[in-house]
């Protein structure tokens, strides 16, 4: 009675392990169906340029879209990380000016924004206010302090080798492919061979019985919000040097795609459940789109519009899926 | 056969649940105007059927009827237009709405467009007078304590004209008081000709305020009759299929020296509480639901600190600011409301056993993976919990296995004192049994364990002394000699409990 038979018992853990592998990433199975549609329709998608360039054109967003999985699983949500973008945009700007050192500019750049992750996460995990509530206002002051630095203007940048960072290839791969692995590969770690990914995943799940099984929720909840903080100042490292300026005014609204790749990737809201893996279909779904339209000729206005349409039916269908099981 | 000897039948309802049945033809007859028991081990399949009767789920074959006609309805709603009203145990209530504005929940009077907020309230107000609440009803649900706001679901039911209520284990969050005037308002309800479907694990409940009861066992009715005709014993045995000769296989074992002790703690809801706990030793605490047990045994394990008095674990002083701490020294604690802080439903069976002791399970920074899924399945195997693996996520097992999963838990982590609030609460007979026999083990290990239950059978039977609490305060020690001897019965710790 109290043990199943071995053979029972190994059946019964091959279902239970399909079943939540599809409840995870059957979501992929939608990435792969569009990724069939799109070589029937547009022979140039298999093309290897269009593949590179689809992992180029979701590297930014890409970095930002795994810190903001780390904060959603904690229970929170990050608005901020679009005005972080600027700031850290800014920052480079300003440090290349002063130094001409590109390995400070990054340096300064990450720290900042990291350090802002600070700021929020010392917040949230202090006072238990609303993450997203904070979140709005620190989205306010930091971008209001990008523009205080900058004095409001967007700043050209001129080191060639600066710009390469973002733009450039090593090995045929765009170099911003590189930093996108660095910070998956990271963050897949972090979340799932850690203390910290696993008490992450606990405070999300149920911050009560986290507290009650020793779990330091304070440090928990203050990290998850330094890792999107860090996150966030890569991908502003890339966007900047994408963009070969330093500007107070990008990021408006790059929370949204971050949060979009998160919840495709099958992130719940309510916080505790997430995959890396999940949230890497995810982001590469939303550049899918974005680039199969493009080759389908699809004007941006339908694109925008599209996209949210795509994004509810993901929801929908995992919705779907889970109560299958 | 009269047609008005049944307020409610049930005939050869069967549900299923993906392939899993639920229910097997199962039949039910409930008489007007009585309490019906439904009694069964958790998953048995009274929900189940409660479900369809309020319909929350619709039966796949069977029929229903109430009031001699065909009964079948779409929602709660409907049945209780019909109605058939239930009270949840889990209550269903509006916190930042008036206890007029939650009774008249979508059926609030109006004067053209707009809210008649007087007419409602004054209507509410003289609902509430009949059943003497005590309480204006403009006051905040939110304000209420658990035994009132469970009263306003009652009253909402009798205001929506319920001719059958069915409560679902209405005691289980009351003391003995909150208990006593529950079972005086059951009573008036069935002098007015109300039918009451009464759920219930606690068997002394059954006798002292159910006429009738439907016994269900693995989605089956196996048994019904009178109360008056019946046994505790024969209840036992239908529930479980099989005779359950002790329930409580408490097992005496070596008693060491002292491993914790308190000295003059105080704390919200407590005031200069001092004993000792050795090794080996089951330390039963007893008394009504907020007399301060769970307040003492919350400040040893640091959730929430004491403002003055001693710690002292093996001699030695210890301060626990926190839980990280007192787990840190080796204390340990279940704590009794299970889904809230004993475990993250959505994670897996192993996430859950793991969570407190990774510090020591690393390999440099990274977890050792391999080490934890070998450890968490020993100790889930010592704990005998049931389940498809440990990938499956905590939410799949019955009470019962969780109980167990949250006991393997600290039983990875080693403690030298572990405390068990209310440890078998919600857990089902069977499991209940398995549960204590594993507290005996670890108490045989030299583990000291501070046990807090509501149920007295269960703390007379476990405990090598038993600490009664009144108001904050100790009120008695009792010894497990003088239980088993019969100097000391339930009625003498009942005293105690209420202060004499």
């Amino acid at each position: 009675m109290n043990s199943l038979s071995k053979k029972g018992n190994r059946l019964g853990m091959d279902q239970t392990d399909l079943s939540l592998l599809m409840r995870r990433y059957g979501i992929g199975l939608v990435l792969v169906a569009m990724c069939i549609f799109l070589m029937i329709a547009t022979p140039n998608f298999t093309k290897a340029s269009n593949l590179l360039s689809i992992l180029n054109s979701v590297a930014v967003n890409g970095c930002i879209a795994f810190g903001m999985c780390v904060v959603i699983t904690g229970g929170g949500i990050d608005l901020s990380v679009g005005s972080m973008l600027a700031l850290g945009s800014v920052m480079i700007g300003k440090m290349l000016d002063a130094t001409g050192s590109n390995l400070i500019a990054c340096i300064v750049c990450i720290a900042v924004c990291t350090f802002f992750g600070l700021i929020n996460g010392l917040l949230l995990a202090k006072f238990e206010l609303f993450p997203f509530v904070v979140t709005l206002a620190t989205q306010l002051s930091i971008r209001g302090i990008g523009y205080l630095i900058s004095g409001g203007y967007s700043q050209g940048l001129t080191n060639v080798s600066f710009t390469n960072i973002g733009i450039g290839k090593t090995l045929g791969i765009p170099n911003a492919v590189f930093f996108l692995t660095a910070i998956l590969i990271i963050t897949y770690i972090l979340m799932h061979r850690t203390k910290f990914g696993r008490y992450d995943y606990a405070v999300g799940g149920n911050k009560a019985a986290a507290t009650a099984s020793g779990v330091p929720v304070f440090w928990t909840i203050a990290g998850s919000y330094v890792f999107s903080g860090f996150c966030t100042g890569v991908a502003a490292v890339l966007m900047s040097a994408r963009i070969n300026a330093a500007q107070p005014n990008i990021g408006i609204g790059y929370e949204t795609d971050a949060i979009a790749a998160c919840v495709i990737g099958g992130t719940s809201f309510a916080g505790g459940i997430s995959t890396t893996p999940g949230c890497l279909i995810g982001i590469l779904m939303i550049g899918v789109i974005y680039n199969g339209m493009n080759l389908l000729g699809v004007n941006s206005y339908w694109q925008t519009i599209l996209k949210g349409l795509l994004i509810l039916l993901a929801l929908l269908l995992d919705k779907f899926m889970n109560k299958k099981h | 056969m009269d047609s008005n000897e049944y307020i409610l039948e049930c005939h050869g309802l069967s549900k299923a649940f993906a392939g899993t049945k639920a229910l097997t033809e199962v039949d039910m007859m409930i008489r007007p105007g009585t309490v019906h028991a439904l009694m069964g081990e958790n998953g048995a399949g009274k929900s189940t059927l409660m479900k369809c009767i309020i319909g929350l789920l619709e039966q796949d074959t069977g029929t229903i009827t109430f009031e001699g006609q065909p009964y079948k309805v779409k929602n709660p709603a409907e049945a209780a237009l019909k109605g058939v009203s239930m009270v949840h145990q889990e209550l269903n209530v509006e916190p930042y709405l008036t206890i007029a504005e939650n009774i008249f929940l979508h059926r609030e009077d109006v004067r053209g467009p707009f809210l008649d907020k007087k007419a409602t309230l004054k209507k509410a107000q003289a609902l509430l007078d009949e059943f003497k609440f005590g309480m204006p009803a403009k006051t905040e649900m939110q304000n209420l304590p658990l035994a009132k706001a469970q009263m306003v679901e009652i009253i909402k039911a009798v205001s929506q004209n319920a001719r059958l209520i069915i409560m679902d284990e209405p005691t289980s969050s009351l003391d003995s008081e909150e208990t006593e005037h529950l079972f005086q308002t059951i009573r008036d309800l069935k002098a007015q000709g109300k039918t009451i479907v009464y759920i219930s694990h606690r068997m002394e409940e059954i006798f002292q305020i159910c006429d009738d009861y439907t016994v269900f066992r693995d989605g089956h009715s196996v048994g019904c009759g009178r109360v008056a005709d019946i046994t505790t014993a024969d209840l036992v045995t239908q529930m479980v299929g099989r005779e359950v000769k002790n329930i409580f296989p408490k097992v005496d074992c070596a008693i060491g020296e002292v491993e914790l002790e308190v000295k003059n703690l105080t704390g919200k809801g407590f005031k200069d509480i001092s004993f000792q706990v050795h090794k080996g030793e089951i330390l039963g605490l007893t008394g009504l639901v907020g007399a301060g047990r769970s307040e003492t045994v919350s400040a040893i394990f640091g959730l929430l600190p004491p403002t003055s008095g001693e710690i002292l674990l093996e001699g030695k002083e210890i301060k626990n600011k926190s839980t990280t701490q007192a787990i840190a020294h080796g204390i340990a604690m279940v704590n009794e409301d299970r889904k809230q802080y004993g475990l993250c439903l959505m994670r897996s069976l192993r996430e859950n056993i793991s969570l407190p002791n990774l510090k020591s399970r690393q390999r440099g920074l990274l977890l050792n993976k391999k080490r934890e899924k070998e450890e968490c399945a020993q100790y889930a195997k010592e704990m005998t919990v049931k389940s498809a693996g440990l990938e499956i996520e905590a939410l799949s097992l019955s009470g019962g296995n969780q109980q167990k999963v949250v006991l393997a838990k600290w039983l990875m982590a080693n403690p030298k004192v572990l405390i068990l609030d209310e440890p078998t609460r919600g857990v089902d007979v069977g499991a209940k049994a398995e549960i204590h026999t594993q507290i005996c083990k670890l108490a045989a290990r030299g583990i000291a364990i501070i046990m807090i239950s509501s149920e007295l059978p269960e703390i007379m039977g476990m405990s090598d002394r038993i600490l009664v609490y009144h108001e904050g305060k100790l009120n008695g020690e009792i010894l497990r000699r003088d239980i088993l001897s019969g100097v000391v019965t339930q009625e003498t710790i009942l005293a105690k409990e209420f202060g004499q």
